[in-house]
């Protein structure tokens, strides 16, 4: 799916980008620096769930940042990018004031780019890439705020563009799950041709980034427009339907869908074992996250209940953690608590997450873990054991294997604890597909380049493939999926 | 949206549904349930599927009345709607011909219960019913479940209706009569925790029916977790049925304590908003 090499360098050849470059030297345009983006104090937005952090570039902090993009004749970000987004077309358009057609440049590539400017680890991916970064020694340029800009700019000014689909083809094909992966896969379709429905088990559209991404880094608002515009495109949507359970994948294939894309995600909350973890008051990330993002708990004229804590820890190191932890901070916890076993640097979450969360106030316990929970009469909890960690030998995974350091056992008061130590696939629709092959960890086995899982018809993508990853590799695989299952149909029915 | 065509009072406390959810009836098997959902700003709820009309395209919902939620889904009239209804959710009732079935119902769970003992009978089963709540009012379905029971006991606590006593002492009755081969017991926690006692001193393999706090409906919260066997199961995918042997009730019985206090202020609240409303 990488843009090709001449299509680039045609692309950058353009007229206009060619008397922008010669405008500024890249002298100058390495003497600017990094934008910062503006955000709401933390003492004031630690008392809101719903007010987003980040409050976005203004017009010209944007276009300035994109002056100092170069536009190199080997954009090495573009290689970062999982949807190889036309990284130095999308800035230049920026830079010359052309706000609209670089968000159309971004929808070339990326269903959701208010999402990604949101939520991407930009700097392990693109921005790591950036020439700045590789050979400069200098902080990349902003291309992550940037996106956001662009994408912000197109949302509000009230004329986003549809993108054009092509004649109906009449070839249903069907999603299971409505999560990122699903959204783009969904989108691709529809531009093709076809008659694309997208199924969801909740009463919403969206997978994590509905019940799990709180508010203050992704509003749902910004979600739903995205989702209006594949409605706009003519994406079908059936929410509170199950596939494989409210109608089985044979129902549906009578119904005359021919192929399925299934975007069922990493659902499963991994818990850890320990003595005690079953108290009240204990709870999985996702449990937290869904009552207060979902459904709404925090508000009094909601049904749904969340439980308080005064001191709150959350096991793990992740985007989850750092969303929960800061979600307890909202809620009213006197104290929030990271507990992780490795240190700060082998954490998995946003590096701009961890930094938000120390401006507010959350306390960070890096090399522990947790042994036992301690419980009140009522059966909630009330304390926890921990032991201290060390780092030892790199593990599978790379980074160094945390090892208890014997004797170093402590106890710690809290009366919440929300465990978020990762997810294992969600087993719903393997366990209906008897025929459906997938790993000793319940991930779909698909074919890698075209997403084409075991039963040729049904295509797979995102967590339920990689186990828990990112909302950019979900969209990455939907869209290839996409190109695939396009090839698949169109040999399987000779239509062109 | 799922419409509502029919609504009954079986007591004061526990009202019958029937709402309209085509694809559910004709996919739903005996011990499955549905979540769904009252109002933009409701709540999810579990309930099993009483019964089903696949033809008409119907499913029966019968709730006892205990807090916010259910009062609303009980407000609903014929002809109104369910903001939304999922399902069917759950492993079904691992059924089979076995010889002798004795069911037992608590409460409200006599209503779950109602389709098992309904496929039970029709897989060959003897089946053998005993109902119990605390008093006659509280009995629901008796009708219903005598027509598909060899034999069906009432116990009542006070007396007022059937029997005097508690739902194990009509169970003993059997189990001391008879070879019972199989047991399944649907009830509040602390009713099965005792009948699941009973059973194993007979030896005879009991199924229990957990109604643990669930948010998705699809193992994906966590907040419906039991442990059984010394393992951490989830209700909504791996139940609702476990083997009541090995169950551990008694942290069951703690954990669905474990909104109380929230959910208490939230009735209290919707009650006030309901008088304010009516005056
Ligand atoms: C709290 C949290 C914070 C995160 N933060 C970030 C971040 O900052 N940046 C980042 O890149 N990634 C982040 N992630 C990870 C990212 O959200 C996921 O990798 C991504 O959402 C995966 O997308 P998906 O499409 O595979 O599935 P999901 O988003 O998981 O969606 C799957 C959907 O399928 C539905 N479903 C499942 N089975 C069925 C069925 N049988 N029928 C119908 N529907 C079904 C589910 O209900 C769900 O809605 C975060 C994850 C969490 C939980
Ligand atoms: C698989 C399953 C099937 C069920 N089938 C039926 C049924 O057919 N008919 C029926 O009347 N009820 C059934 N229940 C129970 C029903 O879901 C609860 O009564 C309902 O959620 C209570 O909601 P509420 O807002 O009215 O009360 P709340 O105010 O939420 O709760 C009142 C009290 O009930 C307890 N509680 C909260 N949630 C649950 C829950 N999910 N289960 C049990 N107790 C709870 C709390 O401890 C609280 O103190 C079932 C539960 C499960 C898990
Ligand atoms: S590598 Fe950096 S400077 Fe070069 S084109 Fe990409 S964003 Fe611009
Ligand atoms: S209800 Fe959420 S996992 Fe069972």
């Amino acid at each position: 799916m990488g843009l090709d090499s001449l299509y680039l360098k045609q692309e950058r050849e353009a007229e206009w980008r060619a008397e922008l470059r010669r405008q500024t030297k890249n002298k100058d345009r390495m003497l600017i620096e990094r934008v910062s983006m503006p955000e709401l104090e933390p003492e004031v937005r630690v008392n809101y769930q719903d007010r987003e952090v980040n409050s976005g570039l203004t017009r010209e902090m944007a276009m300035q940042e994109a002056v100092r993009c170069m536009d190199c004749a080997n954009p090495t970000c573009i290689e970062g990018c999982p949807v190889s987004i036309n990284i130095p077309k999308f800035i230049k358009n920026i830079e010359r004031g052309e706000i609209q057609q670089a968000a159309s440049v971004l929808k070339e590539t990326s269903a959701l780019p208010a999402v990604c400017g949101r939520v991407c680890p930009q700097e392990k991916q693109c921005e790591a890439q950036c020439f700045y970064v590789q050979k400069l020694n200098k902080p990349a340029v902003a291309i992550g705020h940037l996106e956001r800009f662009a994408a912000d700019f197109e949302r509000e000014s009230g004329e986003m563009s549809v993108p054009e689909t092509a004649k109906s083809n009449g070839i249903k094909v069907a999603t299971v799950g409505s999560g990122p992966a699903a959204l783009s896969f969904a989108g691709d379709m529809v531009k093709k041709g076809y008659d694309v429905t997208v199924f969801e088990a909740l009463h919403e559209i969206g997978g994590v980034l509905k019940y799990g991404i709180p508010e203050f880094r992704l509003p749902n608002k910004i979600v739903d427009k995205e989702l209006e515009n594949l409605q706009k495109m003519g994406v079908h949507f059936e929410t509170n339907f199950i596939v494989g359970r409210t109608a089985s994948f044979d129902d549906l294939k009578e119904q005359g869908f021919q192929a399925f894309f299934i975007g069922s995600g990493a659902g499963l909350p991994r818990f850890m074992s320990i003595p005690g973890e079953n108290y009240n008051g204990i709870l999985s990330s996702n449990e937290y996250l869904t009552r207060v993002n979902l459904m709404g708990a925090q508000y009094e004229e909601t049904d749904t209940p969340v439980l308080h804590g005064k001191r709150v820890a959350v096991i793990g190191g992740g985007n989850t953690a750092m969303d929960s932890v800061r979600t307890a901070l909202r809620l009213g916890a006197e104290k929030a608590m990271i507990v992780y076993r490795r240190s700060e640097e082998e954490m998995p979450a946003r590096i701009e997450e961890i930094k938000h969360a120390k401006e507010e106030g959350v306390e960070f316990h890096n090399l522990c873990n947790p042994l036992e929970y301690y419980g009140d009469e009522k059966g909630r909890v009330s304390g926890m054991k921990l032991i201290r960690m060390q780092l030892g030998e790199p593990d599978a995974s790379g980074r160094r294997r945390p090892v208890p350091m014997e004797g170093s056992e402590f106890e710690m008061e809290v009366d919440l604890v929300i465990v978020a130590v990762g997810v294992s696939p969600n087993p719903l629709v393997p366990s209906s597909l008897k025929e459906l092959k997938v790993t000793k960890w319940g991930t779909i086995v698909v074919d890698e380049t075209k997403m084409q899982s075991s039963i040729p018809e049904m295509f797979a993508g995102g967590d339920i493939v990689r186990g828990g990853a990112t909302v950019i590799l979900a969209m990455g695989d939907g869209r290839r999926a996409a190109e695939k299952m396009d090839h698949f149909l169109k040999e399987k029915y000779a239509v062109n | 949206m799922n419409k509502v065509v029919k609504k009954e009072f079986f007591s004061e406390k526990v009202v019958r549904l029937v709402v309209e959810a085509p694809l559910i009836a004709r996919s739903r098997k005996a011990g499955n349930f549905v979540i769904l959902r009252v109002g933009e700003k409701g709540e999810r709820i579990p309930l099993t599927i009483a019964s089903a009309d696949a033809e008409k395209g119907t499913i029966d919902l019968v709730a006892q009345v205990v807090g916010v939620s259910t009062s609303k889904l009980a407000d609903l009239e014929p002809g109104d709607y369910i903001t939304d209804l999922v399902g069917p959710l759950g492993k079904p009732t691992h059924i089979e011909n076995v010889g002798t079935i004795l069911a037992a119902g608590g409460g409200v769970g006599v209503a779950p219960l109602l389709p098992i003992v309904e496929a039970f009978k029709k897989a060959g089963n003897r089946v053998i019913t005993v109902l119990a709540a605390r008093s006659k009012d509280l009995i629901i379905l008796e009708d219903q479940m005598r027509q598909w029971s060899d034999e069906l006991i009432v116990m009542t606590d006070d007396g007022s209706h059937g029997r005097k006593g508690l739902v194990t002492a009509g169970m003993e009755e059997i189990l001391q009569r008879e070879e019972v081969n199989e047991c399944i017991v649907i009830g509040p926690a602390i009713m099965m925790k005792f009948a699941a006692l009973l059973t194993e001193k007979y030896n005879v393999p009991t199924q229990a029916s957990l109604n643990s706090i669930m948010v998705d409906g699809t193992g994906m919260c966590g907040a419906c977790r039991v442990s059984v066997g010394g393992k951490t199961r989830f209700t909504c995918v791996d139940g609702p049925e476990f083997d009541a042997h090995h169950i551990d009730f008694d942290e069951m019985l703690m954990r669905l304590g474990g909104y109380r206090e929230e959910e208490k202020e939230a009735l209290e609240l919707y009650h006030l908003q309901h008088k304010l409303v009516e005056k």
